[in-house]
């Protein structure tokens, strides 16, 4: 069994290096809905990645990554909302964990929205 | 539709989160003697009304503005019953919200349990200021995560700063691994 004695060597570790946390309002918040339509179509794999790409790569300071409700456009989830202060919003639809890692690399980290994915290149009918 | 039970886990305990709970209990337990698999989800959130709870299971029923459905609860009802099982919601406003659905184990009809460690993290990581103690049995073995054990040890570290994020996820693989022996839910 994996113990608790771990978390505290963790601890002692990171007490070392104090780390300085970006201010909430100047990171950029990527938003995924998990309600029941979102978790139904997907929304759990495309979350963790998100997360996991963020955390491993030491970005836990410039972007933050949560859950959100049902916005109304449960045909286009899995949806990824990102909100960069001073910038407009923007909204990914029909989301997979390989399309969020391609909007983590172009969009977050390069500063490129992946058009193709978004809600206003979508055929809205 | 859900295609695994841990998704309706998320589901519902993200319905604890919204109903403002600082404690979530997710007890997972699978019986092979009793071929029974049971899920029970306890909140300390805001609850509901007796006329919520009378209208909870119904498809056209939901609290939300955004759509006029509301189809989690009626998911999950619906996979626990038609393996043979059972399902029940108790609510009291002000105090919180139980939720059990037992399946049927070796049933056609159920759904398997799925990555249940992935929605345990997925929830930690949501959810840093909600504390969640999940309980995974496998007949007579059981490992227990209480995140306000890690709180306490962690103080102001964050739950997603790397090396967290990796114990925890570790932490689960490995004891649910000992406890069932990567059987196969």
């Amino acid at each position: 069994m994996k113990t608790l004695e771990e978390l505290k060597a963790i601890r002692e570790k990171m007490q070392s290096q104090v780390s300085m946390r970006g201010e909430d309002h100047a990171r950029t918040r990527i938003l995924v809905g998990m309600a029941t339509c979102g978790i139904a179509s997907g929304a759990r794999p495309v979350l963790n990645k998100l997360s996991d790409l963020v955390q491993e790569n030491h970005m836990t300071d410039r972007f933050s990554v949560t859950q959100t409700g049902c916005i109304g456009l449960c045909q286009y989830e899995p949806i990824v909302e990102v909100l960069e202060p001073g910038k407009e919003k923007v909204t990914y639809i029909k989301m997979t964990a390989e399309k969020a890692e391609e909007v983590y690399k172009e969009h977050l980290l390069g500063g490129h929205v992946v058009q193709n994915y978004t809600l206003s290149s979508a055929d809205i009918k | 539709m859900m295609t695994e039970i841990s998704l309706n886990i998320l589901d519902v305990a993200e319905n604890s989160t919204r109903a403002g709970a600082s404690l979530v209990t997710i007890l997972v337990s699978v019986n092979t003697s009793a071929d029974e698999l049971t899920v029970q989800l306890s909140d300390d959130g805001c609850g509901m009304t007796k006329e919520q709870l009378e209208h909870v299971t119904d498809p056209f029923f939901t609290t939300r503005q955004t759509r006029k459905v509301g189809l989690g609860i009626p998911f999950f009802k619906y996979a626990a019953e038609s393996t043979g099982g059972s399902f029940s919601i108790e609510s009291k406003p002000g105090i919180g919200t139980k939720t059990t659905a037992v399946f049927g184990l070796s049933h056609i009809d159920r759904m398997p349990l799925g990555d249940m460690n992935s929605t345990i993290q997925t929830l930690i990581t949501c959810h840093p200021d909600t504390d969640f103690l999940y309980i995974y049995r496998y007949n007579e073995a059981s490992f227990e995560l209480d995140t306000r054990l890690f709180r306490e040890i962690l103080g102001e570290i964050p739950f997603d700063s790397p090396q967290v994020a990796a114990y925890i996820k570790e932490y689960l693989f490995e004891n649910k691994l000992e406890t069932d022996g990567g059987a196969v839910i």
